[in-house]
């Protein structure tokens, strides 16, 4: 689990694992080898791309509209909807129907939108039981842990973690690396949860406004059987996984899988439009919907930061992220990590709360240039920056102002006035040419800086007066 | 009175500046020649760990009887009602080495723990197939439930030959499917399979751990 302190200090500490930054590493190579390979052709990957970034910039053009088109659809096919202002709301509304159904057993497919709302433990404390069935999200419930990574929640973990812990919880389970046998261990216990549950409760990848349809995407198939086994399901998401059309779906299908874990589909495409009709043998006989807002209607209300809810997680910002892949996961202590976490998780939760977050970047733009729906995540991290240091009394992310620190505020004023007076700013490079070099290496605060890095040596001439040198007289 | 949670996220939703909606830029998914599309389907089929097998339409069943030999399946999940259901319980009948028939026509909770823990395999008719990636298209109906095509080890799927279109966006499209979208509708690519272990792949962690196409030829 994540260490105290804020992300540099847990930054620290992960960096010293050489176990788990081996296993990130592992993994994110394979990912960004994997993903290349499905892009090989830079006209389609433009062209795809530039149709995902559009449906989903269409989608948030309309978004109030097209939530009741989908909630109206959703009624007609027979899936009862529900919205959520926050993830308490949000659990209370899952609890509410659990209970009207008598169910004490869950089993869960993936979903960050759960992870979110924090749903396992608060169904514990009220007397149910949720199982999570996707094999990764297992494992990290055995282990007591959050996901690491929003599309493989245990890629921090390698099979002799997975043994042990298969070990000490499953009954009559051997320690075995053989991930076949892990596999199958895991296939067994759940099956018998599937088997016995009262609900299911799954994430959307996508809503579709016109038709009344969850879309889910998956490769182990436990999503499928939450969907269909259990005589009641739930699907929780966030108001912002929509589109428009059914004819959306293909463009972000060809996106999603490829940028994720560098398929051309998943194994299931799961697209579900209703509980079980008359004379229909499976399927639950009750579909719910939850929309939980939890902060997304108030990044919608800013343009910029709009773009944010553009994204459809997966995953191949962190992958390719050069600090994520270094840190890993829990570094963030967030339910979203990496890039799409720095900008989402300081809206929703507010800069005063993880206002460092945005400093977790180097601002290099591969999260930008390998996003399928063209999110300008960097873009997005340099205002959150300029939001954490400006208080405002109409504040457009919660906790604006926050980072402010008055030192820094001050030398910020300092080289402001500097910049702008001809004179002063004559005075002050030639101080620095002249004495810079003598500044103590340990001076606070200019220390952390110099902690970490090379320190930078002044030229012993301004550079106004080297270009003089070079012949420019205008200098 | 605090208004109610749709009334104020819309509210907040609406009172949002408004930009215009972008139009969509063009999009061409792939086209194949139809004489290739047999050909990229089994390449991606089998690229996902599915076996295909191009059969007689008039010999499948006797076909699948030695496939499913092979495998040690000794019990299939069909169902009754459909055509290739009742082709398969009039070729199999009286056949000795035939494996025995279970048939899905009562409601799941009827027959829960047949279905769980006794089929073997099920055999499953598709609506088509998708040549660029290699994926099966299951409309399920009261007829043919969904869980067959996920409970059992082994699934079988029927293919027309015929049936195998170009994409997802051609066939949705063409078919009209936005005008009539069914409880559950699927798209199939392969046996269930997992990499959250060290990205290595497993198969079967919760659906099939193996799923056959048998490609019927066209009458």
């Amino acid at each position: 689990m994540a260490a105290d302190g804020d992300f540099a200090a847990r930054a620290h500490a992960a960096l010293g694992n050489a176990e788990v930054r081996a296993n990130f590493r592992r993994a994110m190579d394979g990912l960004m080898a994997k993903r290349a390979a499905q892009f090989t052709d830079p006209q389609a990957w433009a062209q795809t791309r530039a149709r995902g970034a559009a449906i989903k910039r269409r989608v948030l053009a309309r978004l109030p509209e097209l939530l009741e088109r989908l909630e109206a659809r959703c009624e007609a096919n027979g899936i009862r909807v529900h919205w959520a202002e926050t993830t308490g709301d949000a659990n209370r509304i899952v609890l509410g129907i659990l209970q009207e159904a008598g169910a004490r057993t869950v089993v869960k497919g993936k979903s960050m939108v759960s992870e979110e709302m924090h749903l396992n433990a608060f169904l514990d404390r009220h007397g149910i039981t949720a199982v999570e069935s996707d094999l990764g999200e297992y494992i990290i419930q055995l282990a007591g842990e959050m996901p690491s990574h929003i599309v493989m929640p245990c890629i921090h973990k390698n099979k002799g973690d997975i043994a042990r812990l298969f070990a000490e919880h499953i009954e009559g389970q051997g320690y075995t690396e053989d991930v076949a046998e892990l596999t199958a261990a895991a296939r067994r216990v759940l099956r018998s949860k599937f088997a016995a549950a009262d609900a299911g409760i799954s994430g959307v990848n996508f809503a579709v406004a016109e038709t009344g349809t969850l879309v889910l995407i998956e490769n182990e198939g436990n999503g499928r059987l939450s969907t269909t086994l259990p005589p009641l399901h739930i699907a929780v998401t966030g108001i912002e996984k929509l589109v428009e059309t059914l004819d959306d779906i293909p463009p972000l299908l060809a996106l999603l899988p490829r940028s994720a874990t560098g398929q051309a589909v998943t194994t299931y495409v799961n697209m579900i439009s209703g509980p079980r009709r008359d004379g229909e043998k499976d399927g639950p006989r009750a579909v719910h919907l939850v929309l939980l807002d939890n902060g997304r209607s108030r990044v919608y209300a800013d343009a910029e930061l709009r773009d944010t809810l553009r994204c459809i997680r997966c995953g191949a910002c962190m992958n390719h992220c050069p600090v994520y892949a270094r840190v890993g996961g829990h570094t963030y202590d967030a339910v979203y990590p990496g890039p799409i976490g720095k900008i989402l998780t300081p809206q929703l939760a507010g800069l005063d709360a993880a206002g460092d977050l945005p400093h977790a970047s180097s601002l290099c733009n591969a999260c930008v240039e390998v996003c399928p729906v063209q999110i300008p995540i960097a873009d997005i991290l340099v205002r959150l920056r300029r939001e954490a240091v400006r208080p405002s009394d109409t504040p457009a992310v919660k906790g604006a102002g926050a980072k402010r620190a008055p030192l820094e505020a001050l030398a910020w004023a300092a080289w402001r006035w500097m910049y702008a007076t001809p004179a002063l700013y004559r005075l002050g490079s030639r101080l620095m040419a002249r004495f810079g070099n003598r500044i103590p290496e340990r001076l606070p605060p200019l220390n952390r800086w110099t902690g970490v890095r090379t320190r930078p040596r002044f030229a012993g001439r301004t550079l106004h007066d080297l270009a003089r040198d070079k012949g420019y007289d205008d200098a | 009175m605090m208004p109610d949670a749709r009334t104020a996220i819309l509210a907040r939703l609406r009172a949002a500046p408004r930009g215009a909606a972008p139009e969509l830029p063009p999009w061409t998914p792939p086209v194949y020649a139809p004489e290739d599309r047999l050909t990229r389907f089994r390449t991606m089929m089998e690229a996902w760990r599915g076996e295909v097998h191009e059969v007689d339409s008039a010999t499948w069943p006797d076909r699948l009887r030695s496939i499913l030999h092979n495998k040690g399946v000794r019990t299939v999940l069909h169902a009754p009602a459909t055509e290739h259901g009742r082709r398969l319980a009039g070729a199999w009948a009286g056949q000795a080495e035939a494996p025995r028939l279970l048939a899905y026509d009562r409601p799941v909770e009827a027959m829960k723990d047949d279905l769980v823990h006794e089929a073997d395999a099920a055999v499953t008719g598709t609506l088509g197939g998708i040549a660029e990636t290699g994926s099966l298209i299951l409309w399920p109906t009261p007829e043919e439930p969904r869980l067959m095509s996920l409970l059992p080890p082994v699934h079988v799927a029927l293919l027309a030959r015929s049936a195998i279109r170009d994409t997802l966006a051609a066939t949705a499209a063409e078919e009209g499917w936005a005008g009539r979208m069914p409880t559950n509708l699927l798209l199939v690519s392969g046996p269930s399979k997992t990499a959250d272990i060290e990205q290595t792949l497993a198969f079967g962690v919760h659906g099939p751990k193996e799923l056959v196409v048998l490609v019927l030829s066209d009458l």
